[in-house]
């Protein structure tokens, strides 16, 4: 007798589909949903240019809409979801960008009123991990993170110096860091950053060490659903991975779960960790979102994504117990050919 | 001496850190004491081993094998 088990079908929209040089895990999170043999899924795609690679994958996306910038506020990026869901009934909505994902929190609840499904962390978990917070937030977890100092003005340069000596890192805000060896190096970061991201600017100990990262899902309760650790193997100019594997080493397991647990995280985030030659695992930053690298989960044998859209449907995912270690991905880049009608489409209507 | 138990090498002298990521190759007489270092054999029944086995000075394997162990060592590939 043949089985006739049906699968789910469901929509999931999904943000970051900028498969550039610098990638958003939209793709990743796409491919690896749609590797899931429990789906039938509909992906709508949400753009905010209309150059980001992923409207024009018609295999992989089936629809694309632009949303606002979150600049414009979460009345315009409500109103316009619920343009969308109109149209496409959207189960489940994954956003993808550390920088939407503010305005994605605070109208989390209005969107489980029209039916859609998040599963994201809460404003206090995503405020206690900012860069600004971190080293706070591990002292208060037990958790190893590098010493900061949160400044305003270009004349606490040199109290950070004295405190951490050099090299130090200034970072921006939202994103970037610069390694600085004198005073003159930090107060030109300082300027760039600041004229960037904006205030304050962070001065941050130097760790040196290996850099790892983590892919962890939250259940929200303190448990971890999956945990992979990734090696780097090959940096591009930005810090990104172009190649990276999957490695087996507890100490950083361990760390992923104690961060879980203290925070009951809800939903996908990466930890960036160094790891110091006698082996203290520093929790660099915490991305509160699956990283572009995220298709490796799937690869290991732990789909972080699927897993992710079952949770937020409501339900009951078993912690995941073993991966595949030793599994590499190789970034590549490839030229992807449009008609110039297409570009007017999604340009003029903000729909392909 | 032995090889940590995590360590993944092949018969083609590939060697494999789950813990790091870190992979080495090795040539064919170094995938032989790889696969002899698994079996807890000591230096010195590898060195009688190979010594038996290839036209090679006693000093020389000696010397040889020292250097092998202790960039093992570096790579932190033995257990302490």
């Amino acid at each position: 007798m043949k089985s006739q088990l049906k699968k789910q079908k469901i929509v999931i929209a999904v943000t970051a589909l900028n498969a550039i040089d610098s990638p958003g895990p939209g793709m990743a999170v796409i491919r690896a949903i749609r590797e899931c043999n429990d789906f039938d899924v509909r992906i709508i795609g949400l753009a905010y240019e209309s150059l980001e690679p992923g409207i024009y994958m018609h295999d992989i996306v089936d629809k694309t809409y632009q949303i606002p910038y979150p600049s414009a506020g979460t009345d315009a990026l409500y109103a316009r979801i619920l343009y969308i869901n109109n149209i496409e009934k959207i189960d489940v909505l994954i956003p993808n960008f550390d920088a939407e994902l503010f305005n994605f929190i605070r109208i989390r609840e209005e969107l489980g009123k029209l039916g859609i499904h998040t599963f994201l962390p809460t404003q206090e978990e995503f405020e206690a991990r900012d860069k600004i917070n971190l080293f706070r937030f591990g002292k208060k977890h037990d958790l190893l993170m590098p010493d900061d100092k949160i400044i305003f003005r270009i004349s606490e340069i040199s109290d950070a110096a004295e405190k951490f000596g050099f090299p130090l890192v200034v970072k921006g805000k939202f994103y970037d860091a610069v390694v600085c060896n004198s005073v003159d190096q930090a107060e030109k970061a300082f300027f760039k950053l600041q004229a960037k991201w904006g205030l304050p600017v962070i001065i941050q100990e130097f760790i040196t060490g290996t850099e790892v990262n983590i892919a962890a899902l939250g259940d929200g309760k303190g448990n971890a659903v999956s945990i992979i650790p990734m090696r780097k193997l090959y940096i591009t100019e930005k810090g990104k991975a172009w190649s990276g594997i999957t490695i087996d080493d507890q100490l950083l397991i361990d760390q992923a779960l104690k961060f879980i647990k203290a925070t009951k995280w809800r939903g996908g985030c990466e930890l960036e960790i160094m790891m110091t030659s006698d082996r203290k695992p520093y929790i660099m930053e915490v991305n509160p979102r699956f990283p572009a690298w995220i298709y490796l989960t799937a690869a290991a044998g732990q789909n972080q994504p699927a897993a992710l859209v079952k949770l937020a449907l409501g339900q009951k995912v078993a912690a995941f117990k073993k991966f595949a270690v030793g599994k590499v991905f190789i970034r590549y880049s490839w030229d992807l050919i449009i008609d110039i009608s297409e570009f007017h489409k999604i340009s003029g209507s903000g729909e392909l | 001496m032995k090889l940590k138990k995590n360590i993944a090498t092949s018969e083609a002298g590939l060697i494999f850190n789950p813990g790091t990521g870190d992979s080495f190759s090795v040539n064919n007489i170094g995938a032989e004491i790889l696969a002899m270092l698994k079996q807890t054999n000591s230096p010195q029944e590898i060195i009688g081993h190979l010594s038996s086995k290839y036209d090679v000075e006693k000093n020389q394997l000696e010397k040889d094998m020292d250097d092998f162990v202790s960039q093992l060592n570096d790579y932190n590939l033995l257990d302490k």
